[in-house]
């Protein structure tokens, strides 16, 4: 059974899957892996780890780093999934969780499309199995009338299987997981049947323990998972790389038109973005308040990206302070009243003093 | 057990003798200090070499030492202290002088000290072969001279962070290290030597890489050797090093020694090797400054190995080597499971299961990183990912305790202490008290006399700067005078303060009191010398007492700033209270403290004249402290001489009035003591319209300061207060507003909302008259069903038998 993802997208797909768009690397990689790879593994543990954090192989072939942080949280990912556990990817709004998995999916199985999406109305049959119900009324009960969840279907394929924000799932929709995970089959009693796992079959699931809204994990189920907390950026310039590489990939998708991103305005975004959100300032010597919203890396992007897009059909086609002005207080003032408070008060006494940024306080000052 | 011989690759025909040594050999072993790796495998080299003799590099000093290692009293971690002794305490203390010692630390997984046991259960002879301490310890002296060098093992004098970078900068293994593909040596080192079990001796080949590096630094021209960047003076020390080393090891061949093993640092091994003539190192040695050196055995903790301050040996995990070097067999699985048992007391679930999955996962890490074997990164990977699950509370925990892992080594009996030490240790023995590296909380009843003498005894050790024990004063002074609160941990440098403290006397207590009397003979102020005398009360230093009060005397006497002495007042009260308490005889403070009160009351009145708003204030704090310091002392002669003084105060008019805060504040300490019967008068012409108004908005701070409860129960003071403000002019009430803010501010809420009630019921009900409405409030109490409920309370309170 072959996955129809493996093949190259059609033209104009929004947003092509990891393993399409880096198709070359995958490829690269698998052709110079000569390690031991896991049963059901496209690629050996160390030629994973590359892809995520980048590298070069023998024949010049460039892998661009996807995940920019500490290296040991990817290798544990990675031995995670090579000793068949479960990986839980746990960390606050935009710290690329959702991102990390679905380039593990692609690099261990080439297919990142098994994907569970927790929501609140998630139910049973998504993650188990429904049934059609026509063929169901007309057959009664056969493989045939059986529609599968994405875990089932990554059960027997022995693929990677993602479970997407799976604290938002109701409490005993995220336990129907604990036998999946524990016993690696999956009973089907109306057909008296039941899927085995294959080799390579393991489940990446993301959740983030600090939004509103969310059912906490059973104990039982938590114990199934290693966990991997992913943290903020540490430093400016490793949120800045981040922006900006994202950045210039997203606009090559969206197909705007050529933009030199001006580091110096995305260091600035990136700079408010990290100072609101630990409430100091840079130098150490201001104390802020922190609005309401998360304000993650992945907001960032987005404030940079729509400042790009304003810039190039609106304005001189540089990225100017005017263009992300707008996408900042967005993403700044989610509460109207509390937060606009915070903002003046950040802008009145940190953006207005700092050398060098007055265009941006005034163009801050035109839009709030 | 691999049959395998250790090569003789790095032994060597003994250099000088010229035929009596031809069959000698000598065989060296380089070693990375505090690797238990390096432990292990020196262990097996030397039960198969059987050496006749042991050369270890250390201080030749403590070769008398050696014997008390056997001892079965003597538990590692331990260190050799070596110290200039009989020093005469300079007039200050001793603190200005700097500690002269230096300290080498032994772990159970130090190769140094497995070298060393391995030699006792033989019978073979130990020798130090390192330069001796009397060289080491002189340089400290003298600042041009170059400051002694020994990367991985530090000793004291050199400041550690300076070491550290410059160890990194000459460290070898780093060459070695990056060669190999590592950017960390230690990973490097832990992989190729330490995580290694069994197989063949790994210091042949060792020997070999040292030799080649050796060689390849020679060639380099200088300024890449980068002298400029190492200490001044540590290639020379280097040189004299291994000079000493040499002759050690000739000296122990002439002796007629033909199997001599020496274990030092692997950097050393090629220069031992290496054929220099005997006279070149004796040239490089000759006329070495010298000085005396005493050298005895000191407990050490694993938290000092790990070198996070101090004399550290820069082990980064000692609790984890210890574990690598004790575990017979499977240290990951065992280390895990050690783990998983701790979380488990804390209370935190942890299964079997999941130590089954962190192992898994922890080798998995190890294979993806190509180590052979997991090491502490992986394991500690596994245990946040697995058992931890993602939290890193509990992973500081199991880093704190296990990693590092807090371990007090002992010394045996016979060990060579100054008396000093052994009185403390007597002492321990007698209070039951055991030093810990691991901090504890005690909790004293001083009336129990047990609690007493261990808390004289910390007192005492305090005076000597053995902090030992640190008392959590909040917590004591709530329980009430006679319960103490410590908190206990012994820190290896104790012994150092201890032996310099030794030059006081020979017992804790003769020391504490001859370092108090001098202390007392050198105080600079009167306020030092009442903490001293307070502390010597606390320590029951009945001998030291009389010199202190003498010098407390003298300095009262003559001292004529009565902020001074006010400041002096209330810790000796506090002093006679204790003294009370623990049964001390306080008839020479007393006397102080007498005449103090006579001295204070007569300067009072001058130094309160012409004061502005911050002196005022000053003055105020000042004021406050004496008079509660005298509603402690409860004597009523102080007291009324006190009283009156303030009344005279309070009654000074026009030009010479004090400052609007302190009559404020003195009217209220007075009306508070009962002795103004006028204080509405008084208020009212505070806050007169005759008054500036910052003048009375002062008044009214002072007056109010501490407790705004009698503005809730006094209804005339509050009207007066409330006409004062009712009646101010626009702008007048503009200006006192914020004096007034900083009073009310400093109440609690409750009772700000109490005095805005009562503000408000004056204002609707002004003419009704307050008593009539509390009145009508008792009126509401039944008495019939109350009587119960208080015959109660009164029973409880034992006032009154059962009806």
């Amino acid at each position: 059974m072959t996955s129809p993802t493996d093949s190259t997208p059609p033209g104009g797909v929004l947003r092509p899957h990891a393993e399409q768009q880096y198709a070359d690397e995958l490829a690269g990689l698998a052709e110079h892996d000569d390690r031991p790879r896991p049963p059901g593994w496209r690629l050996s543990p160390w030629a994973v780890t590359t892809y995520l954090m980048g590298g070069e192989l023998p024949d010049g072939t460039r892998i661009t780093p996807k995940y920019i942080g500490p290296r040991r949280l990817m290798e544990v990912a990675v031995a995670t999934l090579a000793t068949d556990r479960a990986l839980l990817l746990l960390g606050v709004p935009g710290t690329a969780k959702t991102w990390v998995s679905e380039h593990l999916a692609a690099a261990v199985s080439g297919d990142s499309t098994l994907l569970v999406q927790g929501t609140a109305g998630t139910s049973e049959e998504a993650v188990r199995y429904g049934w059609n119900y026509a063929r169901l009324l007309a057959e009664g009960p056969s493989e045939r009338a059986l529609v599968e969840s994405p875990l089932m279907r990554a059960m027997r394929t022995g693929a990677v299987a993602r479970v997407e924000e799976l604290t938002r799932m109701p409490g005993d929709v995220q336990d129907t997981l604990i036998t999946i995970l524990s016993e690696k089959t999956l009973p089907v009693p109306e057909l008296g049947t039941e899927v085995q796992a294959r080799k390579g079959f393991t489940v990446i699931a993301t959740a983030n323990d600090r939004d509103r809204g969310v059912n906490e994990l059973s104990s039982a189920l938590r114990r199934r998972f290693n966990t991997v907390v992913l943290p903020l950026p540490a430093t400016v310039e490793e949120e800045v790389e981040i922006v900006s590489r994202r950045v210039a990939q997203i606009g090559r998708a969206l197909e705007l038109p050529e933009t030199p991103a001006g580091l110096e305005e995305i260091r600035r975004v990136v700079t408010v973005f990290r100072e609101l959100r630990g409430g100091l300032t840079d130098d150490g010597r201001t104390r802020l308040k922190s609005p309401s919203g998360t304000l993650s890396t992945a907001e960032a992007i987005s404030v940079v990206t729509n400042g790009l897009a304003l810039a190039a059909h609106f304005g001189d086609g540089v990225l100017r302070a005017a263009d992300v002005a707008g996408g900042i207080v967005g993403a700044v003032v989610q509460d109207p009243v509390s937060d606009r408070v915070v903002w003046q008060e950040y802008l009145e006494t940190v953006v207005r003093e700092r050398p060098g940024w007055q265009d941006f306080y005034r163009a801050c000052r035109e839009v709030s | 057990m691999t049959p395998a011989p250790p090569r003789p690759a790095a032994s060597a025909p003994a250099a000088p003798g010229p035929s009596a040594a031809g069959r000698a050999r000598v065989e060296v072993f380089g070693i990375r200090h505090h690797g238990p790796g390096s432990a292990r495998a020196l262990r097996r080299a030397l039960e198969e070499y059987k050496p006749d003799a042991v050369l270890i590099e250390g201080p030749p000093e403590a070769d008398d030492l050696v014997s008390l290692a056997a001892d079965p009293g003597m538990v590692p971690p331990v260190a050799l202290l070596a110290y200039s002794p009989g020093r005469t305490p300079s007039p200050d203390g001793g603190e200005g002088a700097g500690r002269q010692a230096a300290f080498w630390p032994f772990a159970e997984f130090s190769p140094e000290w497995q070298a060393l046991r391995h030699a006792l259960d033989a019978g073979v002879p130990v020798r130090f072969c390192d330069l001796p301490a009397a060289h080491q310890l002189v340089r400290q002296h003298d600042p041009g001279a170059p400051p002694e060098g020994d990367g991985p093992q530090p000793p004291a004098g050199r400041p550690p962070e300076q070491g550290e970078a410059h160890g990194i900068r000459m460290d070898p293994l780093g060459w070695l290290a990056k060669t190999a593909g590592y950017d960390d040596a230690e990973r490097w080192w832990d992989d190729v030597v330490e995580h290694r079990r069994d197989g063949p001796s790994p210091f042949p080949a060792i020997a070999e890489a040292m030799t080649e590096l050796r060689a390849r630094l020679a060639e380099l021209p200088e300024p890449e050797r980068g002298p400029d960047l190492l200490p001044p003076g540590y290639l020379r020390r280097e040189e004299q090093r291994e000079a000493y080393m040499r002759r050690t090891l000739r000296r122990a061949l002439k002796e007629g020694y033909e199997r001599v093993a020496v274990v030092c640092g692997a950097w050393h091994v090629p220069a031992l090797l290496e054929q220099v003539p005997a006279a070149r190192d004796e040239r490089t040695l000759r006329g070495l400054p010298k000085t005396k050196v005493a050298m005895t055995w000191v407990p050490w903790t694993h938290g000092r190995l790990a070198g996070a301050s101090g004399y550290g040996a820069g082990v980064r995990s000692p609790g984890w080597y210890h574990h690598l070097f004790t575990s017979g067999d499977r240290p990951v699985e065992r280390w895990l499971t050690e783990a998983a048992r701790m979380l488990r007391e804390e209370d935190l679930h942890v299964s079997s299961a999941h130590v089954i999955e962190a192992v898994r996962l922890a080798e998995a890490l190890a294979a993806l990183r190509g180590r052979p074997l997991a090491g502490l990164d992986e394991v500690t990977e596994a245990v946040r990912a697995v058992l931890c699950e993602g939290n890193d509370l509990p992973v500081e925990l199991i880093r704190r305790r296990m990693t590092v892992g807090e371990r007090l080594g002992s010394v045996p009996e016979r060990t060579p202490m100054v008396p000093l030490q052994r009185d403390l240790q007597a002492e321990q023995r007698r209070l039951r008290l055991k030093p810990s590296a691991i901090d504890r909380e005690y909790d004293f009843d001083l009336r129990k006399p047990l609690d007493l003498d261990r808390s004289r005894l910390l007192h005492r050790l305090r005076l000597l700067d053995v902090e030992w024990g640190v008392p959590q004063e909040a917590q004591g002074r709530s329980k009430g005078t006679f319960r103490e609160s410590w908190t206990l941990l012994w820190r290896p440098e104790f012994d150092v303060a201890l032996i310099e403290a030794s030059a006081w006397g020979t017992t804790v207590l003769e020391a504490a009191a001859a370092r108090a009397e001098a202390a007392a003979a050198r105080a600079a102020s009167l306020s030092e010398l009442t903490s001293l005398a307070e502390r010597c009360l606390l320590a029951d230093l009945g001998d030291a007492l009389p010199a202190v009060m003498r010098a407390l005397a003298d300095r009262a006497a003559v001292d004529s700033d009565v902020a001074h002495l006010m400041a002096a007042l209330p810790a000796l009260v506090r002093a006679l209270r204790y003294g009370d308490v623990r049964g001390t005889p306080t008839g020479p403070l007393r006397t102080v403290v007498d005449g103090l009160v006579v001295r204070v009351c007569v300067n009072l009145p001058p130094a309160v004249t012409g004061l502005d708003d911050d002196a005022s204030r000053e003055m105020l704090g000042r004021i406050d402290a004496v008079h509660g310091a005298l509603s402690l002392l409860g004597d009523d002669g102080h007291t009324d001489r006190w009283l009156r003084t303030l009344r005279g105060l309070a009654d000074r008019d026009g030009d010479r009035a004090v400052h609007g805060l302190l009559e404020g504040r003195l009217v209220r300490l007075l009306l508070d003591a009962g002795r103004l019967d006028d204080a509405p008068v008084r208020m009212a012409r505070a806050v007169s319209a005759g008054t500036a108004p910052d003048r009375a908005a002062a008044w009214v701070e002072g007056f109010l300061a501490g407790g705004g409860l009698l503005l809730v129960h006094d209804d005339d003071l509050l009207r007066l207060l409330d006409g004062w403000i009712a009646g101010l002019p626009g702008e007048a009430f503009t200006a006192v507003l914020p004096l007034l803010r900083r009073t009310f501010g400093g109440y609690a809420a409750a009772e700000r909302r109490a005095i805005g009630e009562r503000v408000r019921r004056l204002g609707g009900a002004a003419t009704a008259a307050p008593r009539g409405d509390r009145d009508s409030e008792n009126d509401g109490v039944d008495a019939g069903r109350a009587a119960a409920a208080a015959a109660t309370v009164l029973r409880i309170l034992g006032w009154e038998a059962p009806a």
